[in-house]
This record gives structure tokens, C-alpha cells and sequence, in this order.
């Protein structure tokens, strides 16, 4: 790091504030974190000073308006390392499912009183899709020990390597019941990066693919298995663009099984 | 060693009481949240009582069973491994000092530990783990203090899944070694053979009737049924030079166009040992946990050396795993790292089948 003290900025833009809040959650990590970097702008932490240069920026959110192209830009300039945080800065997030539909402009009159006021881009992108990135972090929302490792290990002048195993590593490891083989239940855990710990799973609940899809996996062949399960398009679909809908392979899986349908 | 006892049902409870006195903790099948699982019971009222197991390739469902038995299934996703070669552990930990380190190894928690329910399938695989673990230069102490500490009550098996193939490898449906104690259950209770010195101890405990001549031939009955009964199968026992000569058959892309690369197949499987270490270091970098975890030929890390991913497609995992498997471990152990359990074609989500697979790379071979 350049400064005795390493400089830490968090940026939020269009997303729901969940993975600042897994930081802001840290509790002692935080205090921890305070005191072996300066918290330049956090403003959801009570720091603010947007502009400032720092070591590391965290990002959360999506780029979604005109103004988020600019201002990535600015973060990006700003920071040495630039981090995103979570399914919207890394993949879209539940917004980017207007994504590529023609019918979600008319959208903004049915929603909105005053729809002059809305200014939105025609698609919700990561961040990646704008500016270089050193580091993504996924999940929906992040981890917050995946956060502090690699926070940790840029502080340390490590370069952090977050693991890409499925879901299923992590149920298997923890001896859970197989939702998919056990229960019939389209689960996405076997083509889903694992951090969550199988959350889902461990509730007997199918995984939703909160952390986007895994390092290497076949998730074409996973939804041709849904198809035997019994599952139209437009389900399958809908499991594979719901958190990470700019997310490939599920982008372009889900579209393909959105546009054949259920017929 | 002796003629084999016989303990009828109501009696089933004194050898966990016998267990108890001798200080152990018991770990053994349960019906939970539709699988059967092994996990820390205390009691034979906690074993799967009157419970089936329908196994499919991709499926697994649990059923009422006929009659008053406890062992009427073949196998839940685990049994043995995770006891002896565990999910996730600490080896060591490191502290700074000064502008050096120190390294603490850790101790592996272990306690005398009884398993009841094992199977052929299971000691087969223990005793493939063991070479592994045990059998190198380099004994691994964590796998070592747990399996010094385990007391091995094996079940016959009468009731193989469809997905079984032991009787092809030519490891059960029957136990031959590795065991302590060894039981069949039969309407009316269970025949008892006896497998080693602490096995020896622990019957005596129990002070059971010899075995009837009648209740002998039942279990001798049921066995050949259970090996009879099953239809799936290895082409051979010796399948390397096959395996070998066809690493370009297009059989191995057809399995990668299903294959989910999931990993499943690798966590299921009793002598599948990979692992990878990794370190877990606190936020200011003054101490850091060094991890051993399982880990799979299916993920992105197993593949990756120094700037280069050696097995980029599915197609040379699942490959990478098939030939382990079943050819070129037997260079390493002597035999083929398949002990026929049909764990990984029960557990695959996306319902490959290994003895298919196997059959179609090595159909036509002499």
C-alpha cells in the first residue's frame, strides 16, 4: 500500500444497501478495520468525502442511471484497487431483469406518478462493464468474511483469491440433505458459486443462486435436468435471471429459455 | 474365531448399552430430512426402524420398508469418510513473532468412537483411505488418532439399492475384514460374528446365544439373494489398459455435455481423498489457521497450477475422475478406487451413471 495507513472507500450505487450492511454487521472486524485503515467515505457508515483518493474502493450497485457511467468513472480514478460488492455490482442485479426486455420502458408510466423524472439506462450492467475491476466479491448479499479476506489480504499486499466452488461443496462438506436428489427440487446449488454456506439448502429450500454461477460448471446441462424435472421456460428462466441476470452463462441461458417459453 | 452369536431385536439396545460402559460414543444411521444419515445417537430407538431407501440414478427416496427392520437400505450419501477424513479441519496455525513466525500444529479432536451400520461397501473404502492416509512416508496424525479410535460394527447387506454394484468389485454385499463386529438382521433379531479383539470384548459383554443352524442358513440365504439381486456392474475388475488406450473416445465429450461438474460424485464417493489447504488469516495478519478441506477434480482450483488451468472443460474432469477412479489407481493402491457403492449415480443431480459410462468407453475391449 502507498500510505502508512492504507485508505478505504465504500461507493453505493443502484442496489438495496444489503452489502454495505454485511460490513456495517462486522461489528468488532469493523472497529478492527478502522484502525488498520483510514475509512475515507463510507456513507452509510457516517463518512463522507466521495471524492478522495484512496488504496482500496469497495463498490456496491449496479450501473443503472447516466449519472452511475460518470461516477464509476470517478471511483475508478480515484482508487488503486477497485472492488465490487454483490450480484448488483457484479452482475445487475434483480434491476438488470429489464435487461434486454422491449416492454420495460413502458414500465416506468405504470410504476411511477411522475415517470419524466426517472432517469434509467436502458440496461442495469456490473461495474466491470464500465471500468476495469481488480476484485469481485459475489453474493446476494456478500459475505462478510468473504469481505474482510480479501479486504485483509490487500492490506497484507496479497493478491485475495475467493474461491468458485458449487454450492454442493459446501452442503456435502456439512452433510445436508441433497434438495435436488432428495426432494426433486430445481436447485441451482450445483452450478452456484458457493459463500453463503448452503443457506438454502440447509433449510430444505432449493438454492437461488444468490452468489451467481460457479468457476467452470456446465450450468447448460443443469437446466436441461430441470427440463426432466418437469420445469417449462419460462420457470427456468426465471431461476436462472433472477439474482445475477447479467451474469453469463445464466444471461444467456435464461434468455434462451425465455424465449421458447413454455410451449 | 467364534461361532456366531445371536441377539434377538428387543436386545439390539445392549450393545448400545455395552458401548456406553466401554466408554464410547455411537454414531449411527438415522432417517433425516428424507436421506439416512450418520450422526451421534445414543439409543436403537433412533435407528431407522421399518424405513426403505428407493435409490435411482439422481434420486433417492425414503420409504416405508416391510416388516420390523433397521437395516433393510443400502446407503445414505456418507457413512465413514467424514469420520475419519473430516469435511474441514485445522492442521496448524501461525502466530508472528518478531519479524519471524511460529508454527503450532493442532491436535484432531478424537474420541473412541463406535460406528454401527457400516457396510462391505464402507470397510472396503476405509481400507483404501487408510493406505492413502496411512500407508505413505507420511502417516497423517489427524487421520490417524480418529482411526485408531473407531470401533467398526458392520451390517450384512441384505436390502442392495438398484444403483449397487459391490458384488461386481468384489467388495460385499457380504463384509470379510475390517471389521470388529459384524451383524445380519433377520426377522427376529441379528446373527453376530465377531471380527477382531475389541469385538471379541464387547460380545462378551452382550453374552449372546450361539447362532442356530437355522438362523446361519437364513443369513447365508439373504446374502446370495442381495448379490443376486444386483443388475448394474463394472465391465471388469482391471479396466486400466482400456481406460488407458481410449482418453480420446467421444464418449468422454457426451458425459461432459450432461455432466454439471458439480463435484457430487467426488464428495459421495468413500475413497475419493482430495483436499486442499488453505489459509485463514486474521484482518491484521498477526495469526493464520491453516485448513485442509475436501475438495473435487471437478472445481476450477484442482486444475489450476501457477498461471494455467490444466483441465479447463468438463469433458477432462469428469475424465480426470473416471481414470483416476478406475485405472490409474491402480498404479497407486494396488486396485481400482471403486468399491461399488453407487453413491455417485444416486447423488449425481444430473443422474450419470457410472457403470454405464464405463460400459460404453469400454465396450468392445477383449
Amino acid at each position: 500500500m502507498s500510505q502508512a495507513k492504507p485508505r478505504i472507500a465504500v461507493h453505493k450505487f443502484a442496489s438495496c444497501d444489503g452489502c454495505q450492511l454485511a460490513l456495517l454487521n462486522a461489528g468488532e472486524a469493523l472497529v478492527e478495520l478502522a484502525q488498520l485503515a483510514d475509512i475515507a467515505h463510507f456513507a452509510e457508515g457516517g463518512w463522507y468525502a466521495p471524492g478522495e483518493p484512496v488504496d482500496i474502493a469497495l463498490v456496491e450497485g449496479s450501473i443503472s442511471a447516466p449519472e452511475d457511467a460518470e461516477r464509476i468513472r470517478a471511483v475508478r480514478a480515484s482508487a488503486r484497487y477497485l472492488v465490487t460488492l454483490g450480484a448488483c455490482a457484479t452482475a445487475g442485479g434483480v434491476q438488470a431483469l429489464r435487461n434486454g426486455l422491449a416492454r420495460a420502458a413502458d414500465w416506468l408510466g405504470e410504476v411511477y406518478a411522475s415517470p419524466e423524472f426517472i432517469r434509467s439506462l436502458p440496461d442495469s450492467l456490473p461495474v466491470a462493464a464500465y471500468v476495469p475491476v481488480d476484485l469481485e466479491i459475489h453474493g446476494c448479499p456478500v459475505s462478510t468474511e468473504q469481505v474482510l479476506e480479501a479486504v485483509g489480504d490487500l492490506l497484507r499486499g496479497a493478491v485475495p483469491a475467493p474461491g468458485a466452488d458449487p454450492v454442493c461443496t459446501q452442503c456435502k462438506r456439512r452433510n445436508l440433505a441433497c434438495v435436488l436428489v432428495n426432494g426433486g427440487q430445481p436447485c441451482l446449488g450445483p452450478v452456484t458459486r458457493s459463500g453463503c454456506g448452503a443457506l438454502c439448502p440447509a433449510v430444505g429450500r432449493a438454492c437461488y443462486g444468490c452468489y451467481g454461477p460457479a468457476g467452470l460448471v456446465n450450468a447448460a446441462a443443469l437446466a436441461r435436468r430441470f427440463e426432466a424435472l418437469g420445469l417449462g421456460g419460462e420457470d427456468i428462466a426465471g431461476r436462472f435471471l433472477f439474482i445475477t441476470p447479467a451474469a453469463e452463462p445464466f444471461r444467456s441461458i435464461g434468455q434462451g429459455y425465455r424465449e421458447r417459453g413454455d410451449g | 474365531m467364534s461361532v456366531p452369536a445371536f441377539l434377538p431385536r428387543p436386545q439390539l439396545q445392549r450393545v448400545f448399552d455395552a458401548l456406553q460402559h466401554l466408554g464410547y460414543r455411537i454414531v449411527g444411521p438415522v432417517a433425516r430430512d428424507g436421506a439416512l444419515v450418520y450422526e451421534d445417537i445414543t439409543s436403537a430407538s433412533e435407528l431407522p426402524w421399518g424405513v426403505a431407501a428407493r435409490q435411482d440414478a439422481g434420486s433417492f427416496r425414503l420409504e416405508a420398508g416391510a416388516g420390523e427392520r433397521c437395516f433393510a437400505w443400502a446407503n445414505g450419501p456418507q457413512a465413514l469418510k467424514p469420520l475419519v477424513f473430516a469435511p474441514v479441519e485445522p492442521l496448524w496455525r501461525m502466530e508472528r513473532k518478531g519479524a519471524g513466525f511460529e508454527v503450532r500444529m493442532t491436535q484432531a479432536t478424537c474420541r473412541p468412537t463406535a460406528v454401527i451400520g457400516v457396510r462391505a461397501c464402507d470397510l472396503a473404502a476405509l481400507a483404501l483411505q487408510d493406505r492413502h492416509f496411512l500407508g505413505g512416508l507420511h502417516a497423517d496424525a489427524h487421520y490417524a488418532g480418529r482411526r485408531e479410535d473407531l470401533l467398526l460394527i458392520a451390517v450384512n447387506c441384505t436390502h442392495p439399492a438398484a444403483t449397487c454394484f459391490c458384488a461386481s468389485t468384489g467388495d460385499g454385499p457380504q463384509v470379510s475384514r475390517g471389521f470388529d463386529l459384524a451383524l445380519t438382521e433377520l426377522d427376529e433379531g441379528y446373527t453376530v460374528a465377531v471380527g477382531s479383539p475389541p469385538g471379541e470384548k464387547l460380545l462378551a459383554l452382550l453374552a449372546p446365544a450361539p447362532a442356530t443352524a437355522d438362523q446361519l442358513e437364513r443369513e447365508r440365504a439373504a446374502l446370495h439373494r442381495a448379490a443376486a439381486a444386483q443388475t448394474r456392474g463394472l465391465p471388469g475388475r482391471q479396466l486400466r489398459d482400456v481406460l488407458m488406450a481410449r482418453l480420446d473416445h467421444p464418449r468422454w465429450q457426451e458425459v461432459a455435455e450432461r455432466c454439471l461438474a458439480c463435484g457430487n460424485c467426488t464428495a459421495v464417493c468413500p475413497t475419493c481423498f482430495c483436499h486442499a489447504e488453505i489459509e485463514s488469516a486474521s484482518l491484521d495478519g498477526a495469526t493464520s489457521l491453516h485448513l485442509r478441506e475436501w475438495d473435487s477434480c471437478f472445481g476450477e482450483r484442482h486444475g489450476y497450477i501457477h498461471g494455467k488451468q490444466l483441465r479447463p472443460g468438463t469433458r477432462e474432469r469428469y475424465r480426470q475422475w473416471l481414470v483416476h477412479k478406475l485405472a490409474t489407481w491402480h498404479d497407486q493402491y494396488g486396485r481400482s478406487g471403486c468399491v461399488g457403492c453407487g453413491r455417485c449415480i444416486t447423488w449425481c443431480p444430473a443422474a450419470i451413471d457410472l457403470t454405464e459410462e464405463a460400459a460404453a468407453l469400454c465396450a468392445g475391449a477383449a
